[in-house]
């Protein structure tokens, strides 16, 4: 397999990132595939490379099931990669202690609302941290303590809140107590998990303005993942683009939004809402995303993609830097193909892949796409 | 109004009752048009499925309607008044003459039925003088107009993705060809590709058959694009009414205005946006005067104590329930100029045709709250 080594341009000046991947790669074991399909897995991260610069806010976009989220959980080390490497500050992570690499790095989640305790009060979800951490030095009082957590995510004054429980509080709120507990321990890195997806249109840009003034104070580096590509290139600096388990295009925010150089982040581009538009988009690329238990050979969006030649379906594209920072993998970009290589993919051939994709999977394909089937824990939910 | 579908007229419904009510949708007024999609945007809590709960009569206890007009209109048939129709009558209306189309379609088909079974139902239990073939060849077809083939009628709704049971969703609701589909965010639990094609295969069914949608959704960037109009719903009223470009490109209402400007842009240089500072209000105490001026940078002090009546705009085109355009007012630029209204470029949606247009540019159209 070709390596996908699309590590953006770094912005802050010392050189090494906070927080690196390599080549991480996450299978699945699939489960109850039948006999034919044992040793199945999902192939839900494969052969990532993606570098978050310090002090930098780097956005992941993709739709469900693009592995996304498990990439999340990878770089938290909520679990084990199946290969590859996670670096802090330029030091392999494997097998150090997994508590020490909390005070690092820290994870936001999706919803506010199951991820706060509903029976404990507020005081209580900021208090936890500080004492399972042993963090003394946050001055003489614990009392303290929270309420300057609180300030710094704006639930001011701190004494109206510490004796809140959850359902007390709007979900803009609660997810700000989520973020005022990541910050508990004080960490460098931030990995927020659609941390606005579940709240009121209204409230989300009051969090993104939060996640951007904690970098903007205190040099947090966030890595901000989300399915809203409007949204990313507001917040991040630096957007890469994830499809089928992969990182297939990344560079700079406003760059990949208004030039982008794969096929499917304009396909995602022309998708998304758009008032500003005054004809319906057309859709270059339509359908789902491939089954990852058995992932297309070649390029894994050559099934639909309008651009597609012969060598897609066989060859992994290269990683090709179309601009200074602006990289993507696709062989539209890459002049290391013959011609008999660059023919256009005849659409009875690009079906037939299709097609037998479809059925070679079977419900498997289905199931694939049903967020609830426990066989694809990488899929959103 | 002979171009009318539905007439809401001063709806107001309650959850629960007595003191300790709340007023879930206050005195709205809402007109449905012929083969027109009218976009009804609003936060959580905002209710709009409440109202459209309402208006199908399909509002679960505790909730109450407690004043109000619903009145279904039909072609060489007299008009309905939804509110008060009885049971059987709202059966041969519902599915025949409005259908509904919810969000979740994951958990509204029946897990253990095949598509097809579910789809024949609808015609067995409305059309009880199709034969079997016939019904069985209707459910093909209706499955071929959302662009699924045939053979998924035997398919099992967990052998479908989350998009294709949306569509055969739509394909059911469209089963007995429908003048009103009213559709709960039809298309919020689905990736924006999948999105954007069920909204595609909406548009073009909805001009080859004709019906008009009542399109509910949190999300006024897609809304922009989709409807032909759009009623913008806080706290349990319509905000603002008028043309979707319009309302866009001249929002008159702060709060309208702010949700706007929530949205962050795909082109341009990127800018720092505010959003809308607070949340939205508890509607178990909901703040007194216009239930939106605690997060209002215009408030005046007429805001904090009287609810603002809804202003006719425009000759009628939109309306605005604010303080700021009841003529009197010096309007903020960006919430335009109630005096000329001419910035608006004229916009003559296709839908506006019926409308006869008050001869004052603004004028109260209801007192305030008067049932509330």
């Amino acid at each position: 397999m070709t390596s996908t080594d699309l590590r953006p341009a770094g912005t802050a000046g010392d050189m090494t990132p906070a927080l690196e991947a390599r080549g991480l790669t996450k299978h699945f074991p699939v489960h109850n595939a039948g006999v034919r399909g044992r040793g199945a897995v999902v192939h839900a991260v494969e052969n990532v490379s993606l570098s978050l610069p310090r002090g930098g806010i780097t956005a992941v976009v993709g739709e469900s099931g693009s592995g996304k989220s498990t990439l999340t959980r990878l770089l938290a080390r909520l679990i084990k990669p199946t290969a590859g490497d996670i670096l802090l500050d330029g030091a392999k992570v494997a097998g150090r202690s997994r508590r020490g690499y909390a005070n690092d790095v820290q994870m936001v989640l999706q919803d506010p609302f199951s991820s706060l305790n509903p029976v404990h009060d507020i005081q209580y979800h900021l208090a936890r941290p500080l004492k399972v951490h042993g963090l003394s030095d946050y001055g003489r009082s614990l009392d303290g303590a929270i309420a300057s957590l609180l300030n710094r995510v704006s639930l001011t004054p701190p004494g109206r809140f510490t004796s809140k429980f959850p359902h007390e509080l709007s979900g803009g709120q609660r997810q700000r107590v989520a973020i005022a507990r990541a910050l508990a321990v004080r960490p460098r890195i931030l990995l927020a998990d659609e941390p606005v997806s579940m709240l009121d249109v209204s409230i989300r840009l009051g969090i993104l303005n939060l996640l951007a003034g904690l970098r903007e104070r205190d040099g947090l580096t966030i890595l901000y993942v989300t399915h809203d590509i409007a949204s990313a290139r507001y917040l991040a600096d630096v957007i890469a683009v994830m499809y089928g388990g992969q990182i297939i295009e990344s560079g700079a925010a406003a760059t990949v939004t208004d030039e982008p150089a794969h096929p499917y982040t304009q396909l995602l581009l022309s998708a998304a809402p758009d008032p500003d538009r005054t004809e319906p988009p057309s859709l270059l690329g339509r359908g789902s995303p491939p089954s990852l238990v058995r992932p297309p050979s070649g390029c894994r969006f050559h099934p639909r993609c309008p651009h597609a030649m012969a060598i897609c379906a066989t060859d992994a594209p290269p990683v090709v830097e179309v601009a200074p920072g602006h990289s993507g993998a696709c062989w539209l970009h890459s002049t290391d193909r013959t011609p008999a290589q660059s023919r256009p993919l005849a659409q009875e051939e690009q079906a037939h892949t299709t097609l037998a994709q479809a059925d070679g999977a079977g419900p498997a394909a289905a199931a694939d796409q049903n967020p609830s089937t426990p066989e694809e824990p990488g899929a959103e939910t | 109004m002979s171009d009318s579908l539905i007439e809401v007229t001063g709806l107001c419904v309650d959850y629960g009752t007595g003191d300790t009510a709340v007023h879930a949708v206050i005195d709205a007024d809402l007109t449905l048009r012929r083969g027109e999609v009218l976009g009804l945007a609003g936060e959580s809590g905002s209710g709009k499925s409440t109202l459209a709960y309402a208006i199908t009569r399909l509002l679960r206890s505790p909730g109450v309607i407690t004043g109000g007009q619903v009145i279904l209109r039909r072609d060489a048939e007299p008009a309905v008044p939804l509110l008060a129709a009885g049971e059987r009558e709202l059966r041969g209306l519902r599915w025949n003459h409005i259908a509904v189309v919810l969000q979740s379609a994951m958990n509204a088909l029946n897990p253990v039925m095949m598509i097809g079974t579910q789809l024949t139902d609808v015609l067995t239990a409305h059309r009880p003088e199709m034969s079997r073939a016939d019904r069985r060849s209707r459910a093909a077809e209706l499955l071929d107009m959302v662009g699924i083939t045939a053979d998924r009628l035997r398919s099992y709704p967990h052998e479908l993705s989350g998009g294709m049971r949306q569509r055969v969703m739509i394909a059911m609701a469209l089963a007995l060809d429908p003048r009103v589909v009213i559709m709960d965010e039809p298309t919020t639990a689905l990736d924006v590709v999948t999105q954007r094609e069920i909204l595609e295969e909406l548009s073009r069914l909805r001009d080859r058959l004709g019906f008009a949608v009542l399109f509910i959704t949190h999300d006024l960037s897609l809304l922009v694009e989709i409807a032909d109009r759009i009623a913008v719903m806080y706290a349990g009223r319509l905000s603002e009414q008028a043309g979707a470009r319009e309302l866009f490109r001249s929002p008159r209402h702060p709060y309208s205005h702010g949700l706007l400007n929530s949205f962050p842009s795909l082109h341009g240089p990127r800018r720092a946006m505010e959003g809308i500072p607070g949340s939205p209000p508890d509607l178990r105490e909901p703040p007194a005067g216009c239930p939106f001026h605690p997060r209002c940078g215009y408030a005046m002090d007429v805001c904090r104590t009287d609810m603002p009546p809804r202003f006719t705009l425009n000759g009628g085109g939109r309306s605005a329930a604010c303080w700021l355009q009841d003529g009197t007012h010096e309007v903020p630029a960006e919430l335009g100029s109630v005096g000329s209204g001419g910035d608006d470029p004229p916009v003559p949606p296709r839908s506006f045709a019926g409308e006869t247009a008050p001869a004052a540019t603004a004028a109260p159209v209801a007192e305030a709250g008067g049932q509330a």
